[in-house]
């Protein structure tokens, strides 16, 4: 009995192991280009490292119990007429709930730490009203902390293009330029059908819905140039439907910004 | 020429024609049902498997370049309404619902048995015209979530004719619902408690509760959404003042609880096909009840997990998160039984077994992936894109489809009194198994390192992933032939069963194989244990 507990705890230090080991030394995402990323791979290690453990052991469970009870030629009759067991249904309905609200108020901690739980707010400046709702979003600034150099722009999508407009410069972009560890604050609506901006190096999506304005915020936090993705079915050039976001230094970007603005029109 | 009826017999009986042309019949006997729906769902699973074939085939190239791009989006809005509607809900409910659930109560047929035949004969034309809706006008291009404005603005008599297809196939799963619901109440055999019912009979209760309470709603949806296509109206059109967000709530109300419609027969199934093959009692019998039931109650408030990055706001994106992953606790309780009902078993390594274990398998991945995507921060990122499409296929493919083959292997000797070929089951099972993994699990990094879902073209650093993928879809492709093949040869050749080949207690095996017309030749047999492998031998030591 002992050296069975003992097999037994050997294997599940191993699962843990197996389970730990990979947790952090495979790398399924790519690069961290925001300071939502390294929230957000923080999250993803946890789930993998849990999901491994629970899958791998499973898996081992299913196929020892396989090879081990499987039917000899010479076996008759059933196996045990075991029908259930009361404190182990106990254990395996309240571990696995402690587990899914840890998991859970974990996920609204970093859900927090995104911005995600922040009152929806764009740049008052460009806010055409004050009682114009905002429907959904990722804010990483709270009311108070819109700052002067928060960088505004306002995304409009259509079939089959993303176009940015930098109201300070008074210009359209079809290419969003932003200057590294700058906070970037989007307004975004549609003029056909349902879009969505998704920068996989930011881990950050938003749709952006005709009739009702989305918001993201994001702050940059490395020089390059990743793609901007629409991820909701918008037609047959979905497929194509892609920009990109140049991350850029502040010079680089002011530079950019000077060359585009055009000059204000005083009526 | 006259009719005689004998006056013994039921009208039914003397007026059906008989053999196989009864197939082809309005035919009231549920088995005969059962297996109709059953063949039409696989027709319908060969269609929407080529369909996946042909979306594996543009994707092994990076470029939109095997078909024009408004076909491409035909193509996956078809595979999806019909493997959904056409292919997975009519047979795990439909098919195995009609032939087991009357056995299982001791009837001699279900509640409703017309009703029955219009809910079956209400697919073949709704299905026809689904597919032939690609030849008029080209079919529907919004995917099979039809979100307004797409869906709107794109061509209208294939979206409409969509809408159609999808409505009547709605109202024959909501005619099999209320079906199940009163056969399961109402007609069970004198003495036989609710408590001592096959879980199946559970499964079915708790997924025609669902089909009864949220189709309705889908159905609802859809008309307003035909209004706003061919009435100018503007419920979901923004251009009018419609609201795009309602449409999705209301969608997803129905098309959340659908993926327990599909998940919780089979559910039922696999806690069927276990015990007999482990020969062992099911294990925690009133937990699994209750977990079904629990299930069934959650799978109704986590709609909104669909739409996390639609227009939601944070409180409800968080209230969502915690629903959703609390399914997986009576979900969990589910599995952790099933393993424990193989523990100590004396298991028969055959197909049916093997597909059950492949479902387990697969399932526990698809879950643990549920979960994490349950939680907002993590699904933002990967909403909408290929690790979602790997998520969903390991759930209803890796989950649902492996116990539809296990079922087939498991029931085909008692719908044709022949076995089927274990050799030629064990190959299907393992080309299967590997194909479906090889397909899929590649997508869930496809997903996180940036590849949306329902794209013709793509990034080409994806490329070599993406041909892994297809070669995964070949693989699942060539696994039907030893299949078609066995069952062919089987049907004809098969070694013959003998009424009960598994030694099983469940009242479906306690008549002959195939069984008489009205189930049983005399009384129906009361089984108070339909799981109690193993009591005898205890009893007599």
């Amino acid at each position: 009995m002992l050296n069975k507990n003992i097999y037994l705890i050997l294997i599940i230090s191993l699962v843990f192991a197996i389970s730990f080991w990979i947790g952090f030394n495979v790398n399924l995402l790519p690069a961290e280009a925001s300071i939502n990323a390294p929230i957000y791979d923080e999250l993803f290690k946890i789930l993998f490292i849990i999901g491994l453990i629970i899958f791998i052991g499973m898996t081992i469970a299913v196929i020892y119990s396989l090879f081990k009870f499987r039917k000899r030629n010479d076996q008759i009759g059933d196996g045990i007429a075991l029908e259930g067991n009361l404190s182990l249904e106990i254990v395996w309905t309240i571990i696995p709930s402690i587990i899914v609200l840890l998991i859970g108020l974990y996920s609204y901690n970093i859900y927090d730490r995104m911005g995600g739980m922040k009152e929806l707010n764009h740049n008052h400046e460009m806010m055409s009203s004050n009682t114009e709702k905002i429907w959904a979003g990722i804010s990483q600034t709270s009311g108070n902390e819109i700052a002067k150099n928060n960088l505004s722009i306002e995304v409009s999508a259509m079939q089959f293009a993303f176009l940015f407009n930098y109201p300070k410069g008074n210009f359209i972009s079809g290419e969003l330029h932003v200057p590294v560890d700058q906070k970037v604050s989007m307004k975004m609506e549609s003029k056909d059908v349902i879009h969505a901006f998704w920068v996989p190096e930011f881990r950050i999506k938003q749709d952006i819905i005709p009739g009702q304005p989305t918001i993201l915020n994001f702050t940059p936090t490395k020089v390059g140039k990743y793609p901007i993705i629409c991820a909701e079915l918008c037609g047959p050039y979905h497929g194509g439907m892609r920009a990109s976001i140049i991350v850029e230094e502040e010079s680089d970007y002011n530079d950019w910004f000077n060359k585009n603005k055009k000059p204000e029109v005083n009526l | 020429m006259t009719i005689s009826i004998d006056p013994q017999k039921t009208n039914n009986e003397s007026l059906q024609p008989k053999g196989w042309l009864r197939y082809f019949s309005f035919s009231l006997d549920h088995k005969v049902i059962g297996i109709q729906y059953l063949v039409c769902g696989f027709l319908f699973y060969l269609i929407g498997g080529t369909l996946a074939s042909a979306i594996r085939i543009e994707l092994a190239s990076p470029m939109s370049d095997f078909m024009p791009r408004d076909v491409y989006n035909q193509v996956l809005t078809l595979h999806g309404t019909i493997m959904i509607f056409l292919w997975i809900v009519p047979v795990v409910n439909g098919a195995f619902g009609n032939y087991l659930i009357p056995f299982y109560v001791g009837a001699r047929d279900m509640a409703f048995p017309r009703l029955n035949a219009v809910a079956f004969w209400l697919i073949p034309p709704s299905g026809l015209m689904l597919v032939v809706s690609y030849f008029i006008e080209g079919a529907a291009q919004a995917g099979w979530t039809a979100y307004p404005p797409l869906s709107i603005t794109t061509p209208q008599s294939g979206q409409i004719i969509w809408i159609l297809s999808v409505l009547l196939l709605g109202g024959s799963s909501i005619f099999g619902g209320i079906n199940f619901i009163a056969t399961i109440i109402k007609l069970r055999r004198p003495g036989l408690k609710l408590m001592q019912l096959p879980m199946y009979c559970w499964a079915m209760l708790g997924t025609s509760l669902l089909v009864v309470l949220s189709t309705p709603v889908l159905a609802g949806t859809l008309i307003l959404l035909s209004f706003d296509i061919i009435a100018n109206t503007g419920f979901f059109n923004p251009v009018l003042g419609g609201n795009v967000v309602v449409y999705q709530h209301l969608f997803w109300f129905y098309s959340h609880p659908a993926v327990y419609i599909m998940v919780l027969p089979a559910f039922g199934l696999v806690s069927e096909i276990l015990p007999i093959h482990a020969r062992k009692p099911l294990f925690g019998y009133t937990t699994m009840v209750f977990s079904i039931m629990g299930i069934v109650v959650l799978g109704l408030v986590v709609w909104a997990h669909h739409m996390f990055t639609s227009g939601t706001p944070p409180w409800m994106r968080l209230f969502f998160t915690i629903a959703t992953a609390f399914i997986a606790v009576p979900t969990g309780i589910k599995f952790f039984n099933w393993v424990a009902t193989l523990w100590g078993g004396k298991i028969s390594i055959n197909s049916a077994m093997l597909f059950s274990c492949g479902f387990i398998i697969n399932f526990v991945f698809g879950g643990i992936t549920g979960v994490a995507l349950a939680q907002v921060p993590f699904d933002i990122h990967v909403h909408d894109t290929y690790f979602v499409v790997a998520h969903f296929h390991y759930i209803v493919y890796g989950g649902t489809v492996f116990i539809i083959f296990s079922s087939i292997y498991h029931w085909f000797p008692k719908v044709t009194g022949k076995m089927l070929n274990e050799k030629l089951g064990i190959l299907h099972f393992i080309i299967t198994f590997i194909g479906f993994n090889l397909c899929f699990a590649p997508q869930h990094w496809l997903g996180l390192n940036g590849m949306p879902r329902r794209v013709a073209e793509y990034d080409p650093q994806f490329q070599f992933v993406n041909q892994i993928s297809s070669l995964g879809a070949l693989l699942m492709a060539i696994s039907t032939i030893p299949f078609l093949i066995n069952v062919f040869i089987s049907a004809r050749n098969g070694k013959d069963a003998g009424d009960n080949p598994w030694n099983a207690l469940t009242p479906e095996w306690l008549t002959s194989s195939p069984p008489p017309v009205e189930n049983w030749e005399g009384e129906a047999p009361l089984v108070e244990e339909p799981y109690g492998y193993g009591k005898e031998i205890s009893e007599q030591k």
